[in-house]
């Protein structure tokens, strides 16, 4: 359909300079099939839903939706939600950067590292149902390493507490997308640090350290920041880890909206509507963020 | 570097390969214990003959298909004419294209559901076949980021300016140009978005469950509510899919910067 229309532009006008005067518009026609397609199957769902948000049963505009966020067991989806996305980025991102920083920087074999950024490459996509049950198979009540440390360590993990279907036992399982994707975003960051500028601290007489908290930590911090929001947005909208794993009781945000597609549980279409549009803003500063980190970082990486 | 520090990197190494095996490690074992007493293949066997399998699966892999077909004809006529003719867009195009990680899959299903419904002016969920178009739509939005970063480094490393020209003394349309010298030039590229969609596609369930079709993420998730160990036999099938998928795309970047480049 795209090549349609541009053998319409080209028909019109075969590439003379001269006329380009009245080909301008044509011009156009070439991005059209893209713009139309990005129009009603990305722009116009979302923006119905926003104003949706801020619409009443009748079609009035009203904020009561917006406000109707705060009852407390949606007000305790978003703080849970962002708690579980908060602590699964921060975690990810620091082990994520030292496992970037070991295979860059570490001096391990030159073949760990194409096969740490492969790997990452895999397990940054694995996520969703097939993930859930791998963690179940491992952590779950009678996963293969709970059975291996309660009879060989004598440590009962589910006796102390953990559960896999717990809001720790969810981190860990985010934390096997969260970390490989730090890995793939941040390896090229710590490769820009050069071999220079530890060549020109140390000859100034920097210690080590000096070195790390003068030079790589300024350097790095915006990429750093950058990423640990991206994977923050990531983790908030994540659905199929999530509810695979604990169904549809644990109450986070993503499950919640489902939950409201699939049956209005919450008795009101609108609600919903001012739910996603939650959803929206907090991915949206997470990523206008990330936009504003990045554009510090690559100072650093030309 | 110094004895110390190769220490460190070793230790973190060890623990974060240690966190990432494990579970790997354990799901395998996991999955061969469907015989009691001794390890087999059964979990895998009542796996690849449950008939739900293989239809999900196969309902799967063709709107993966589809789901590539439409990302490769509204993207790369979209990257190229960028490039050539409206460079000042490009801005808004990867704009556009990144879109789709800021708004959650789930909320762009949800503005589906609301706008394409019966009685609405695009009825696509009126019919089993309507929807199956929309999730083929939806799943092409979710790969649209991957599917144009590809295409647009592919584009980087030819000179598309000076392909068009020749191709036009040569008296060829635009459709030809597109299809004939920009697609071959950029085939490595697109392949590459094409298995990343397809990695993404193949077990996606929130967009496939909320419009209720009879896709592979949804009886994933079934079948982890109602069995023991096929679902660890599937995760492992799942990963070797997903690892697949990028293996791929590694053995063809090796191939990428000569046949993208090649003068004649």
């Amino acid at each position: 359909m795209a090549d349609s229309t541009m053998s319409q532009t080209a028909s019109v006008s075969p590439g003379a300079p001269e006329i380009s005067r009245f080909r301008l518009p044509l011009h156009w026609l070439g991005v059209t099939p893209f713009f139309v397609f990005a129009l009603v199957f990305l722009i116009l769902p979302t923006v119905g839903l926003i104003a949706g948000a801020f619409k009443n049963a009748a079609g009035d505009y009203t904020f009561d939706n917006i406000i109707a966020l705060s009852q407390p067991k949606l007000a305790a989806a978003y703080l849970v939600s962002i708690q579980i996305s908060f602590v699964s980025a921060a975690l990810g991102a620091l082990i994520g950067l030292a496992m970037a920083v070991a295979a860059v920087r570490g001096g391990l074999p030159s073949w760990l590292r194409s096969a740490t950024l492969t790997f990452s490459g895999v397990a940054s996509n694995f996520a969703g149902v097939p993930l859930a049950f791998s963690f179940i198979a491992t952590l779950g009540r009678l996963g293969v390493a709970t059975i291996l440390l309660r009879d060989i360590f004598g440590i009962n993990i589910y006796s102390l507490g953990f559960s896999i279907f717990s809001f720790w036992g969810l981190i860990l399982t985010y934390l096997y997308f969260q970390i490989p994707l730090m890995i793939v975003i941040i390896t090229p960051a710590v490769d820009g640090l050069k071999k220079e500028w530890g060549e020109a601290a140390a000859t100034l007489g920097a210690t080590n350290w000096q070195y790390w908290r003068m030079v790589v930590i300024p350097v790095l911090w915006p990429s750093f920041l950058g990423t640990t929001v991206l994977l923050f947005a990531n983790a908030f909208g994540a659905v199929a880890t999530a509810y695979a794993l604990t169904g549809p009781s644990l109450n986070i945000v993503p499950i919640q909206l489902f939950a409201q597609i699939r049956g209005d549980v919450l008795y009101n279409p609108n609600l919903g509507y001012a739910l996603a549009f939650g959803m929206i803003v907090i991915t949206g500063l997470a990523n206008l963020f990330y936009i504003l980190f990045q554009r510090r970082a690559e100072r650093w990486l030309k | 570097m110094k004895q110390g520090s190769r220490f460190w990197a070793w230790l973190v190494f060890g623990v974060g390969t240690a966190y990432f095996i494990l579970p790997l490690l354990a799901t395998f074992e996991f999955s061969l214990r469907k015989r009691r007493g001794e390890y087999s293949f059964d979990a895998y066997r009542s796996v690849f003959e449950d008939p739900n399998f293989q239809t999900t699966f196969t309902y799967s892999v063709v709107v993966a298909v589809f789901t590539i077909l439409l990302g490769v004809l509204l993207v790369v006529p979209t990257a190229y004419w960028i490039r050539l003719r409206l460079p000042n867009l490009r801005p808004v195009v990867e704009f556009i294209t990144l879109l789709p990680l800021v708004i959650p899959a789930i909320v762009i299903v949800f503005g589906y559901i609301r706008m394409f419904g019966s009685n609405s002016a695009l009825p696509f969920l009126a019919t089993a076949r309507g929807t199956d178009v929309l999730l083929v739509i939806g799943y092409a939005v979710l790969a649209l980021p991957y599917m144009y970063r590809a295409v647009d480094t592919g584009l980087r490393t030819i000179d598309v300016r000076t392909l068009t020209e020749a191709a036009q003394i040569l008296g060829a349309g635009w459709t030809t140009i597109i299809a004939r010298i920009i697609l071959p030039n950029v085939l490595i590229a697109v392949l590459s978005g094409a298995f990343l969609s397809f990695a993404i596609v193949i077990g996606e369930f929130t967009m496939a469950s909320l419009l209720n079709r009879p896709a592979f993420g949804p009886y994933l998730q079934n079948i982890g509510a109602n069995s023991a160990y096929e679902p660890s036999a599937l995760a492992i099938i799942s990963f070797a899919i997903t690892w697949g998928c990028m293996s791929l795309i590694q053995i063809l970047s090796r191939f990428a910067p000569r046949s993208a480049n090649r003068p004649n």
